[in-house]
């Protein structure tokens, strides 16, 4: 394995490893992990480059442990990231609100097999797309981003790195099976900008560290640094320290909230394909999206005038993108690997404007574009 | 209650209504919350002292803490502090740690956190010897909660979950930390101030896993369901119980009540930690450095 932390250049690879890649270029030094499958290729991956780098691999015990470890690290001051599948998302969806809580920046890769439960542990899935949103207790909101490609892991990966260190928020990338083991060629650049980290501009002497700035994102003071700053789940105000009552708790998570949500132009990622003249939109993410143009295509070819929506940023949910879509087409049709999750989303931006129909599968394979495109016949 | 404002010179030691530590707390948070009789003040206590003694600069140690009474040390301690989840100050530690080198990192927290709910991590800490001291207050019971039974309440012991008396095996601390593979074991109760001050500097200067179980009174709730007195007379039980023996085998400190228990330091041994050993391997490869 290479001694350097960007890869420049043109390779064969799979998503996983273009997520590991990605992870690299962005800056990230910190990775722990539990293993599971099919996550397994970018902790083997980042287990043979990081301590070559300069950076440190630990294998936790569980994933609970893996996802506080990475919210430790970040407070060293490490980007720090994890990666894991269904049952281990699971486990890992109480630091996750510690690190929303606490304004933690740090990414966490979900290569989403079939579940509940086990389920197929080495199919796919795309199941746990409301759990990304709501897994973890109490109200927030934190963004997801889901690659269709090897190419897109590597880039949505350095973008998620930026992202968590702007909004200094956990940033989710929500891939999956197929596109995990997918090898295709994955372009890195000669340069990655990392992200920098917010710091205090003021000495430790009056430092607040949670009085955010004009945006609603605090400075981050890390370890050692002179701060001695408090951290701590619980409700706080803008010392750091705990405040029970309903004020302090309502001030504190409208403002976790509002900090993403006033800046959607900052994260909302999307890809149209010819919807310019589409009457049905086909709707997707992931892998799902990648047939879904399979189907769109053939839709055209009978004389259907389809065209495909692809989300790349699912949360916050892409609501005006959405809605304005439905002022344009006739009908729209979502196609995900699951029974009906994000379609949810796409129904309440809709607001009953347009017919909505859905391609649905519990996992274990992706769509036939066939199927996707009965669903399309059906919707229009 | 508010902290006075003295308008004379106070005495070098203790000043009415000061801590001489004070230095090392967050005083804009006290009063705490924990109960009178609690071991908990004089076991933070010992800690800052022990950093005093030391001379240990406050930027170069990070306390973490889970949830619980013995969690929200971190939360009175100035220092970076960071008061975790449930269970999780152990692999929380880990991250800063690895993240942070050459600070040192101290968990602070109850049996409940570090051995009923985070037990899993505890036990791969140690054998990972990873460079964390691991101070455990034990008062043999889930206190903040309200009393319920946890890993190392005694056999027969009241608590809300075990209204007929307890009857699971409890957790010998010292038993578990030592057979996890921990290099530093060590138990003193909470009346042993100085001795757990000097236990916590030997742990804040030396490297790897370093384990002190601190035996505390729990008057509110463990206490008064028990019928051990206040929390003075649960001090009295430790001078009466406790027998100092340095070296013992960690399996026969057991602790069952009404009988003498073992106290002092039973594992002091020098082991790779898991820095070391990964330094090691990144010196292996090539182009390796950190």
């Amino acid at each position: 394995m290479p001694g350097k932390a960007v890869l420049s250049g043109v390779h064969f690879m799979n998503g996983d490893e273009a997520i590991a890649e990605g992870a690299l270029a962005a800056g990230c030094r910190f990775f722990a992990a539990y293993p599971i499958t099919p996550q397994s290729e970018i902790a083997e991956r980042l287990a043979a480059r990081l301590p070559r780098i300069g950076g440190v691999f630990i294998q936790m015990e569980d994933e609970l442990a893996a996802m506080a470890a990475v919210v430790g690290a970040a407070w060293g001051g490490d980007k720090a990231m994890t990666a894991t599948s269904g049952p281990g998302f699971s486990l890992m969806m109480e630091n996750l609100g510690l690190a929303v809580m606490t304004e933690t920046p740090c990414v966490v890769a979900n290569v989403q097999r079939a579940g509940p439960s086990t389920g197929l542990p080495t199919a796919v899935g795309q199941g746990d797309m409301m759990q990304a949103r709501w897994g973890s207790h109490g109200h927030y909101e934190l963004i997801a981003l889901c690659p269709y490609s090897p190419q897109e892991a590597f880039d949505l990966t350095v973008r998620a790195f930026a992202l968590a260190e702007r909004f200094r928020s956990p940033v989710l990338i929500m891939t999956d099976e197929v596109v995990g083991h997918m090898y295709e060629k994955v372009e890195i650049p000669a340069e990655v900008v990392e992200a920098r980290r917010r710091t205090p501009q003021v000495p430790p002497e009056g430092f607040l560290p949670y009085k955010p700035d004009e945006d609603l994102v605090p400075p981050m003071a890390c370890a050692g640094e002179g701060y001695r700053i408090h951290v701590t789940g619980l409700t706080h105000d803008e010392r750091g320290y705990p405040d029970m009552s309903a004020d302090a708790q309502d001030r504190l998570v409208r403002r976790l909230c509002e900090k993403i949500k006033r800046y959607p132009d900052e994260y909302t990622l999307w890809e149209e394909h010819s919807l310019e003249d589409a009457d049905v939109a086909v709707i997707s993410y992931g892998i799902s999206a990648r047939v879904a143009l399979g189907a769109v295509e053939l839709a055209r070819k009978k004389g259907i005038k389809a065209g495909l929506l692809r989300l790349i940023t699912t949360w916050p949910f892409p609501n005006e993108v959405v809605r304005s879509l439905a002022e344009r087409v006739q009908g729209m049709v979502t196609v995900e690997i699951n029974l009906g999750q994000m379609s949810r989303e796409v129904e309440r931006a809709v607001q009953g404007k347009v017919p909505l129909g859905g391609v649905y599968h519990a996992g274990g394979r992706i769509h036939r574009p066939e199927e996707v495109l009965a669903g399309i016949e059906e919707v229009i | 209650m508010p902290v006075k404002e003295k308008k004379q010179a106070p005495p070098p030691e203790i000043a009415q209504g000061r801590h001489p530590m004070e230095k090392y707390l967050r005083t804009d948070r006290i009063p705490h919350i924990w109960c009178a009789g609690c071991g908990l003040g004089t076991t933070v206590s010992s800690f800052l002292y022990a950093m005093d003694n030391l001379g240990l600069d406050p930027d170069s140690v990070a306390v973490i803490s889970g949830i619980g009474c013995t969690g929200r040390v971190a939360g009175y301690v100035r220092m970076d502090s960071y008061h975790t989840t449930h269970g999780r100050p152990i692999p929380f530690a880990t991250g800063l740690k690895l993240a942070k080198p050459d600070m040192k990192a101290v968990v602070f927290s109850g049996d409940g956190d570090l051995f009923a709910i985070g037990g899993n991590h505890f036990i791969h800490a140690a054998r990972r010897n990873l460079d964390i001291n691991v101070i455990c207050v034990n008062n043999l019971n889930y206190g903040m909660t309200g009393g319920q039974a946890g890993p190392t309440t005694p056999l027969g012991g009241r608590c809300t979950t075990s209204p007929y008396g307890n009857f699971e095996h409890p957790f010998n601390l010292v038993y578990l930390a030592a057979s996890a593979g921990a290099p530093y074991v060590a138990r003193w109760t909470s009346l042993d101030v100085r001795r757990l001050q000097r236990a916590i500097e030997e742990m804040l200067v030396r490297k790897g896993f370093a384990f002190l179980e601190i035996i505390a009174p729990c008057p509110t709730n463990y206490g008064r369901r028990n019928k051990l007195g206040e929390g003075l007379d649960e001090l009295r039980y430790y001078a009466e119980h406790a027998v100092i023996e340095h070296g013992a085998d960690p399996a026969d400190t057991e602790i069952l009540p009404g009988k003498d228990f073992l106290v002092g330091k039973f594992v002091d041994e020098e082991e790779p930690t898991y820095w070391e050993m990964y330094q090691d391997k990144v010196a292996e490869l090539e182009g390796g450095r950190r």
